[in-house]
């Protein structure tokens, strides 16, 4: 036992190790039991077109991003600039899900800031969100050809996420 | 007189304390025994956006949306098991508070017992070793002699 001094050393640099880690951590990052499953089935009506309806299979055979939003929702605005650029991009489509919020309202707060949506479909009592184990706003999915979730994004997503995790993504997927 | 402000304090801490109790009730609208098991299965239920607390201690929006959903789905006919298991097949194991027990979860159910384990097991090789030193220096005869000495020193001061 000729090294026994160390050892508080040891337990020292564990300690600091688990410490790390957790600092590095995002408690609010849930892992997804659906990453890697078909998106769930849903049918609502349009926010624009409320007598239309668009659900998950309209999108078959396109990869799309699904990005839940709402009016009320404070970081939706910071990452609203990151999806109009997106979308000026035409690289994969965006449908809203907009969550629990009034359809005037949500038609106004498009017409302020601009419509990055191909369309918006109108979850006003949140059901859907449910299904999508939606528990924070924004939210946004990566869904491929076959309608199934590869990438879940919790919060708003930041122009370094865009470029570096959701667009290489969408590109591997779009190949596929 | 202090007692007598006391008990006037204990008075008009009363109402206070009815409120809360009164806010806290309001937490379903259903029938008492849906009531009842609305609350039993939220307490097993993590409420994401307060982790820390569960979606019956909260009276956030979304574990109050969620409690109507699970009184919603009960009314609906779903049995307690079958709310619980509709929740992690969307939310992950993460929002149960009781996780289940499997591979990436043996580490969380057993990690405090064998800390425990650690801790007992040094403590009684160290109490081994402590009695060991302790047989292995006996008393030599100067120093028993010097011990009788001490006491009888001590015994007759206190004697006097």
């Amino acid at each position: 036992m000729k090294f026994k001094f160390l050892l508080p050393l040891v337990i020292f640099v564990v300690m600091a190790g688990f410490l790390w880690k957790g600092l590095s951590l995002n408690p609010n990052d849930v892992p997804s039991p659906l990453v890697g499953k078909p998106a769930p089935q849903f049918e609502l009506s349009q926010l624009h077109q409320a007598e239309q309806a668009v659900s998950r299979d309209s999108n078959l055979g396109k990869v799309w991003l699904l990005n839940v939003w709402a009016s009320w929702c404070v970081s939706c605005r910071q990452e609203h600039p990151v999806f109009m650029q997106l979308s000026r991009m035409g690289e994969v489509p965006i449908y809203g899900l907009n969550y629990k919020d009034e359809r005037e309202d949500a038609i106004k707060w498009l017409k302020d800031f601009g419509n990055p949506y191909t369309i918006s479909a109108h979850d006003y009592k949140g059901r859907v969100g449910v299904d999508y184990g939606v528990y924070g706003v924004p939210e946004t999915y990566v869904i491929d050809k076959q309608g199934v979730i590869r990438h879940k994004h919790t919060g708003p997503v930041s122009a370094q996420a865009l470029r570096e995790t959701i667009l290489p993504l969408v590109r591997e997927l779009k190949k596929g | 007189m202090k007692k007598f402000m006391l008990l006037a304090l204990l008075c008009l801490s009363l109402p206070l304390s009815y409120q809360v109790q009164a806010k806290e009730a309001e937490y379903t609208t259903g029938a008492p025994e849906i009531h009842g098991r609305v609350m039993g299965v939220s307490e097993e239920l993590r409420c994401l956006v307060c982790q820390g607390q569960s979606l019956s201690d909260s009276n956030s929006e979304f574990a109050v949306d969620m409690r109507a959903q699970i009184q919603e789905m009960m009314e609906g006919g779903m049995s307690d098991r079958q709310v619980v298991d509709f929740m992690v097949e969307r939310y992950g194991d993460y929002v149960r508070y009781r996780p289940p027990f499997k591979a990436s979860t043996v580490l969380l159910w057993f990690g405090p017992f064998i800390l425990l384990g650690v801790g007992v097991a040094v403590l009684y090789t160290n109490v081994l070793r402590r009695r060991k030193q302790i047989d292995e220096t006996p008393l030599t005869e100067e120093q028993h002699r010097r011990a009788a000495e001490l006491l009888k020193q001590y015994s007759g001061e206190n004697k006097a």
